[in-house]
């Protein structure tokens, strides 16, 4: 646990959840030492050379009661400090900030309410931040272990989680519902900022996240990048859960559309179909429903931008 | 007390000449011991391929990154490791071996009610074993569900599922077969004179889980049977897209796999309560109280498989009426404790191995135990869901708990099965290794999952690095520990010392039946007086 390191008060949960562990590892402790502690004195005191003969005894009704109200109490302490320190996080306040989370296959994407999107997830100090979470493919878990917060992320579900980040800095983000191959890569991280340094970062918007024109396939790259698709695809020839984007486009692939085989030209056309409808057509030797619709997450523009990028990688 | 008088020129069930010759004498007998030992060998062959997957996955964890093996291949190892190591070793193992070797011995009876059914079981059970490894043999890439087989992953991985989960849906009817077989032949079957307060321990305990695998394995075959539908023709029950709920699929299939839980470890807690009383020389403590929580674990252990969704999407009332049961649970597991500990007191013990297996197992069960309560309450398990502390947590119970009540439970009953004794010395030292080893491997996944490092993960980052190495240098010292506890049983199984009768003065009726038994078990029913019984010293 964070117990002795820069976590402490990361967030609001983390005194109440702390509370309960220690109390729980505390009373399990004392037990466990005690008793190891009597099964190894009586190994050695009532030892066949010690003590020859056994006592017959054959129980206690008085001891059977004791140690079945004892244990009773306590784990019903235990359980009332796990309840309360876990109340707090189903029910949020009313003034939140809140952004939307979508996890796919092996990525976060946090969207506030202006529209920016982001990979790393950025929220204000001392502020009550709500997060929406859904996934588009399969079930994800959502847990920021700093502050303490963890929440599957179910397909078909809109999920809620909250909290008050209480501490400046960054702290990790991981999937903890095993999702598939880079499920250890799901990873991301969340920068807490005090008020006035997040508006200024939050005020700065341009629709996409960075969006630097160095060059003309830049932009196709960077939305590329920031959106996960070099999870399952490469651009060196490599071959992951789906096709290299090496020399694709112009190239003649050979696609499967509702289990008939034929052979299409990867167009502008057909790009745009393979991020809108990524299901339609299967590139052979690939699976089905693996990439789920881009469509709402990526404009015709964006479309454009990654066209332009595709075309480059010879 | 009246028992058969053994006559030394009796032929062995391992001498037993029948209808058929050499293997044909093992594979088509019906003689529950047979049986036994064929389940034993067969789960020994998949262990050892378990913990070979188990020893990869850990060197690859041993430094971040790539060290021996891609994520797919990593992805594979967990999947068949949990497959192989749940489904096909802890939920059977002790039921299969010592319940058919020892429980109709243990209770006077000739055979099982069914000793044809108890053939098919063994049949069936190695059809759903033989199909789990074809998943890994044959079909495009081997399954990377993880042994939980959520959806909707699992009906959109392109790996080879289909073989795997159909080898556990036909394991399963091995298992209810089992359960009914026991069921019936402890109704039935008990000597003259063996009420139910008289029965030995570890037949209560495969009492109370024989209607478990009875009433709740056709649960998960159900679930297993949805998954492949789902994923042959898109029936939509669990797949989101189609309007079906992925976490239904949790429901039904922690419905089955948390009772599964005390399928595995009730038989364990049986067979320490035989080991204890032996070793001490002394009654049980409190006989009663430890039948009264077997029940109890049975019966409570169908109402908390909700602890294992914590995260997925409940509502509030049910999220806190199934950490209040879930605590309800511990309960009597630590009476069985107090009571096993109470059962030294005032004894005269013979720390030998099966006695300090029994001890080690009560100390890294207690270790199981605790962390449960962690991950019973609320606040402390919305943390620690789905890391390494789970991992640890499981194994603690799973390994610690059912490995080492199997390894005590064989160096228990071993001159009672093969007639010869191991090596003592051995024996010790094996178990010393695998003991340090076990701790060493586990423990420290306790840690990483305070640290917030999430479990099944193929890479990590550099902050974990320290407690992967601990861990991975467990793992090699309890694997050396292993070696030796099989190499000594195998090769004392033909070398060994001729063992006596009883060798550890035990009082069930087992120990009064010559070792090995004959093909029969007693040549006249024994029956119990007035005054006997199963701890009457």
């Amino acid at each position: 646990m964070y117990i002795l390191s820069n976590t402490v008060n990361a967030s609001n949960f983390v005194s109440g959840v702390d509370k309960a562990f220690l109390l729980i590892m505390g009373i399990s402790f004392v037990f466990l030492i005690g008793l190891t502690f009597t099964m190894l004195y009586f190994m050695y005191k009532y030892n066949n050379k010690k003590n020859p003969i056994a006592t017959q005894i054959k129980g206690s009704n008085t001891l059977e009661v004791i140690w079945t109200v004892i244990p009773t109490i306590l784990v019903l302490i235990m359980f009332y400090y796990g309840w309360a320190g876990w109340a707090p996080m189903r029910k949020a306040p009313k003034d939140t900030f809140n952004i939307k989370v979508t996890g796919r296959m092996w990525n976060y994407l946090f969207e506030y309410e202006n529209g920016k999107k982001t990979d790393t997830l950025f929220v204000p100090m001392d502020k009550a931040v709500k997060l929406k979470l859904v996934s588009l493919d399969v079930i994800h878990g959502f847990f920021i272990p700093a502050f303490r917060i963890k929440e599957d992320v179910v397909p078909g579900r809109e999920k809620m989680a909250w909290f008050i980040p209480q501490r400046e800095g960054l702290f990790e983000l991981f999937c903890t519902v095993y999702c598939g191959m880079n499920h250890s890569y799901m990873g991301s991280t969340v920068k807490v900022m005090p008020q006035p340094k997040f508006d200024a970062w939050y005020i700065d918007t341009i629709k996409h996240v960075s969006v630097a024109v160095d060059s003309p396939t830049a932009t196709g790259q960077r939305i590329m990048k920031n959106i996960g698709c070099f999870a399952c695809h490469t651009v060196d020839g490599t071959k992951l859960i789906g096709p290299t984007f090496k020399g694709i486009y112009g190239s003649k692939v050979v696609i499967q559309t509702n289990g008939q085989e034929h052979e299409v030209t990867a167009d502008d056309a057909y790009i745009k179909r393979s991020i809108y409808d990524p299901n339609a057509d299967i590139v052979k030797g690939f699976n089905k429903g693996l990439m789920q619709p881009y469509t709402g997450l990526l404009s015709e523009g964006d479309v454009q931008q990654i066209t332009a990028y595709l075309k480059s990688l010879k | 007390m009246q028992t058969a008088v053994p006559i030394l020129h009796e032929v062995s069930y391992l001498e037993y000449k029948g209808k058929y010759k050499g293997l044909f004498s093992w594979i088509l007998s019906t003689d529950h011991k047979r049986i036994g030992l064929m389940y034993m060998y067969a789960m020994m062959t998949f262990f050892l391929i378990g913990v070979m997957l188990g020893l990869a996955m850990k060197l690859e964890l041993i430094a971040p990154g790539r060290t021996i093996m891609g994520p797919q291949t990593y992805n594979a190892l967990f999947t068949v490791h949990g497959v192989i190591m749940i489904f096909m070793i802890v939920i059977p193992g002790l039921p299969a071996v010592f319940g058919n070797f020892m429980l109709p011995i243990m209770i006077g009876a000739k055979d099982v009610a069914f000793p044809k059914l108890n053939l098919l079981s063994w049949y069936i059970y190695m059809t759903g074993s033989i199909l789990v490894i074809c998943s890994v043999l044959f079909g495009n890439g081997i399954p990377d569900t993880g042994w939980t087989f959520y959806a909707p992953y699992s009906f959109k991985t392109g790996t080879n599922l289909l073989p795997a989960i159909f080898g556990a849906f036909v394991l399963g009817f091995a298992s209810i077969l089992t359960g009914l077989n026991f069921i019936v032949t402890i109704h039935r079957m008990r000597c003259p004179g063996m009420t139910w307060l008289k029965m030995p321990l570890f037949a209560w305990s495969l009492y109370g889980t024989a209607w478990i695998q009875l009433l709740a394995t056709p649960v998960v075959g159900i679930t297993l049977v949805l998954v492949a539908l789902e994923r042959i023709f898109g029936i939509g029950v669990f797949d989101p897209a189609l309007g079906g709920d992925p976490v239904l699929y949790q429901h039904l299939f922690w419905i089955y796999s948390h009772p599964a839980v005390y399928v595995m470890i009730l038989p364990a807690m049986g067979a320490i309560s035989e080991i204890i009383p032996t070793f001490s020389q002394k009654h049980i403590f409190g006989y009663k109280a430890i039948v009264a929580s077997t029940i109890a674990i049975a019966f409570v252990g169908y109402f908390v498989w909700g602890h294992h969704m914590f995260t997925s999407g409940m509502s509030g009332t049910a999220q806190y009426t199934f950490s209040i049961l879930t605590f309800i649970v511990a309960i009597p597991s630590a009476i069985k404790v107090f009571n096993w500990i109470s059962t030294m007191h005032k004894g005269s013990i013979n720390p030998d191995i099966p006695f300090l297996w029994a001890i080690s197992f009560i100390f890294v069960f207690m270790i199981g135990g605790f962390s449960g309560l962690v991950l019973g309450a609320l606040a402390t398990n919305v943390y620690v869901h789905d890391t390494a502390f789970v991992v640890a947590h499981f194994h603690f119970i799973v390994f610690g708990g059912v490995g080492f009540a199997f390894f005590g439970a064989i160096h228990y009953w071993y001159p009672k099965m093969f007639g010869r004794m191991y090596d003592k010395a051995w024996a010790k030292i094996g178990w010393a290794f695998f003991f340090v080893g076990f701790l060493t491997l586990y423990s420290p996944m306790f840690y990483l999952g305070m640290m917030g490092m999430p479990r099944r993960y193929y890479d990590y980052l550099p902050e974990f690095h320290a407690a992967n190495i601990l861990s991975t240098l467990g793992s090699w010292v309890m694997a050396f520990g292993l070696l030796i506890i099989i190499i000594n049983l195998f090769r004392s199984a033909k070398n060994g010392a001729i063992a006596p009768m009883n060798p550890w003065n035990g009082k069930t009726l087992e120990w009064t039946v010559p070792s090995p038994p004959p093909t029969e078990n007693f040549e006249d029913i024994p029956v119990y007086g007035e005054k006997d019984g199963p701890y009457e010293y």
